[in-house]
């Protein structure tokens, strides 16, 4: 792992001298991302360790998308730095690319392939070798219940498949780090459910994951720790039971309503 | 450059065009559709019908130095067996004949055509001492097939008669795009119309190249693919190698639908490849413009109607719906790519001239030249100002 590049980032010298970076897979410090009439992200500093699932916790317009985007090099920082499998993400963000899989919020296919194309499609976008990609496609578009229909063209498929497909493009090239945006939003219970085990499928393989959500119980029931964002702000960071315990509530969502006098899903 | 992300990109481009049905009509089916179309409108199937047109000839010349060069040239004109000839003494005659649609054409040959030939004929290469004048053309703007037809096959006469066999060799035909003597009888007019068939299809890549960039940006799959190591150069680059293939498809199908019908360019395979390799390269200027398209237009719906900004243009003022046009707009055709393929592909396939003749090879470079730059100016305000819009 290439660890140069930790000099020339700005504002991370203090903080890694202390912060052992073979421990973590992802750091952010001090993330600003600034549109003309809204700060998105607002100050945002954490590090998520390798093999860990962590939650991004908040209701729509938090911020979640944007620190996602900037994380896998969509979207410049106004200023702080990330650095993500030990690569700064402005500086290698090829390297970067190498190693993560991002499952977007919204499910961007071509309907015109189907299912099984659209992921060999990207899975060769990633490089992999035939005999690999053939069968990690297979794997998983077994595990996700798409198989049966993985010979029917994408834009044929229901919400809940085209999401599962969303998936598993996403995981085709077996990253390191997956980066999965609202992957069950819409999702009927049964899907959800699936969706549920095949993620923590990923984090006993050692996967680092990151999960972006607005429902509290996908929260509470797959991720290590949670970061609990609201304005673009980290306003609260630690497994959900110690959160739940800190704050002497039932749950997350009770959580969030003690911290901002809001509930997560209110607010659009 | 990773060659299985090129491949992966220009198959996935491949079996988009010929798996959605509006876009398989517009670049396949459109061009095959109006091949055939043209072919039996204007060809002749199995040798059996040819349409002719009645000129009128007011021959100002006739008294006057040199009269053999307007006769020989009113002779050229009747040996095309199309144009059909009805001399007049006068021109006020000939116009009212024109007005009430008893000839289709009129034609003006100036008093000192005769010895503007001579003095050509005399110091070909000396243009200080040419006599410059003017034949004048009207025709019936109410004949649609008259306007497109006859143009270009007076023009192929004037240079037959004025520039004989030795322009073969002379670099100065090239100003009125005759490089080479073309034997005009017999042909068809679908024969003057084929070459501009192929520049015409291609035209339309502008269109889709901008809807499909313009689609996968609104559907997040542009976003999506930069999330991968794909480079900026890779998608380019199998943008331009897809729509390479589907500009030399749309060529072999129209060439097969125009042989089909009766089309049958008298020259060597050679010359046919080379035509395909002009039609090549300007499917890279097609791109370029789709790109252009899609970094201006907001939705693909857009982009459906601003790609016409390029497409009309090279469309009237480049191929062989512009050879009726006024002086000005054929003037004006100069400036768009289409119009140099269509006066490479016309050199080659109607005027039999050689690959390696001056015409062919300036009108190749030029178009190289042409789509590089509009190539190059497309991936450049796309990656500015179009990805993320």
């Amino acid at each position: 792992m290439n660890l140069n590049f930790l000099s020339p980032i700005c504002n991370l010298k203090t903080k890694t001298e202390s912060v052992n970076m073979n421990e973590y897979s992802i750091i952010m410090e001090h993330l600003v991302k600034k549109y003309p009439d809204v700060k998105a992200v607002d100050d945002l500093s954490l590090q998520v360790s390798k093999g860990e699932l962590f939650g991004l916790l908040g209701p729509n317009g938090a911020g979640k998308t944007t620190t996602i985007n900037i994380l896998c090099g969509l979207l410049k920082p106004t200023s702080g730095s990330a650095v993500v499998g030990g690569y700064g993400v402005q500086k290698e963000p090829a390297k970067v690319k190498e190693l993560i899989g991002v499952c977007p919020q919204d499910t961007p296919l071509y309907p015109y392939l189907t299912g099984k194309e659209n992921a060999e499609f990207f899975g060769n976008l990633q490089g992999m070798p035939k005999d690999k990609l053939k069968n990690n496609v297979n794997t998983l578009l077994q595990k996700l219940y798409l198989l049966d229909d993985s010979k029917r063209r994408a834009g044929k498929y229901s919400g809940g498949m085209k999401r599962r497909l969303n998936l598993v493009i996403a995981l085709v090239h077996d990253p390191e780090i997956a980066f999965l945006d609202e992957p069950t939003v819409g999702m009927d219970p049964q899907s959800r459910h699936a969706v549920w085990g095949f993620i923590r499928d990923l984090k006993k393989n050692g996967k680092t994951v990151i999960l972006t959500t607005h429902y509290i119980e996908e929260a509470e029931a797959l991720c290590d720790r949670v970061g609990i964002i609201d304005h673009g702000k980290l306003i609260a960071l630690g497994a959900p039971t110690d959160l739940m315990r800190e704050y002497n509530s039932k749950n997350l969502e009770d959580v969030f309503i003690q911290l901002t006098g809001r509930k997560i899903r209110e607010e659009t | 450059m990773n060659f299985q992300r090129i491949s992966a990109l220009v198959k996935k481009d491949l079996k988009h065009m010929v798996r959605e049905p509006a876009l398989l009509f517009l670049i396949l089916l459109f061009p095959v559709v109006l091949t055939l179309a043209f072919g039996f409108s204007f060809g002749a199937i199995g040798g059996a019908q040819q349409t002719t047109f009645q000129i009128g000839v007011v021959n100002a010349n006739e008294d006057g130095l040199y009269p053999q060069y307007a006769q020989n040239f009113i002779a050229n004109i009747t040996s095309t067996e199309i144009l059909i000839i009805q001399t007049y003494t006068d021109n006020q005659t000939a116009q009212s004949d024109l007005v009430q649609g008893k000839v289709q054409a009129l034609l003006l040959i100036p008093a000192d055509f005769g010895a503007s030939c001579n003095a050509f004929q005399t110091a070909p290469n000396s243009p200080e001492q040419w006599i410059n004048t003017t034949v004048s053309l009207y025709i019936d703007s109410g004949s649609m097939i008259a306007t497109q037809a006859v143009p270009p096959m007076i023009q192929q006469v004037l240079a037959t008669t004025i520039y004989e066999d030795q322009q073969a060799a002379s670099p100065r035909p090239i100003q009125i795009g005759s490089p080479s003597l073309v034997e005009v009888t017999k042909q068809t007019l679908f024969d003057y119309m084929a070459p501009g068939l192929f520049a015409y299809a291609s035209i339309f890549l502008t269109m889709t190249v901008a809807q499909s960039f313009t689609t996968d940006r609104e559907n997040g799959l542009l976003r999506r693919i930069n999330i991968t190591p794909t480079t900026a150069t890779e998608f380019m680059a199998s943008k331009a190698f897809s729509n390479m293939i589907i500009a030399v498809a749309q060529a072999i199908l129209i060439f097969a639908m125009a042989y089909a019908v009766g089309y049958r360019p008298d020259v060597g395979l050679g010359s046919v490849l080379f035509a395909f390799v002009i039609v090549l390269v300007f499917s890279l200027c097609n791109v370029g413009f789709g790109l252009i398209t899609a970094t201006i237009a907001k939705s693909s719906g857009a982009a459906t109607g601003l790609s016409f900004l390029f497409i009309l243009p090279q469309m009237f003022l480049g191929t062989f719906v512009g050879a009726a046009l006024s002086s000005v707009a054929q003037t004006a055709g100069r400036f768009v790519p289409s119009y140099y393929v269509t006066d490479a592909l016309t050199s080659l396939l109607l005027r039999k001239a050689p690959v390696t003749s001056p015409t062919v090879l300036l009108d190749l470079l030029v178009v190289s030249f042409l789509s590089v730059a509009v190539l190059a100016l497309g991936i450049l305000l796309f990656r500015k100002y179009g990805k993320a819009q």
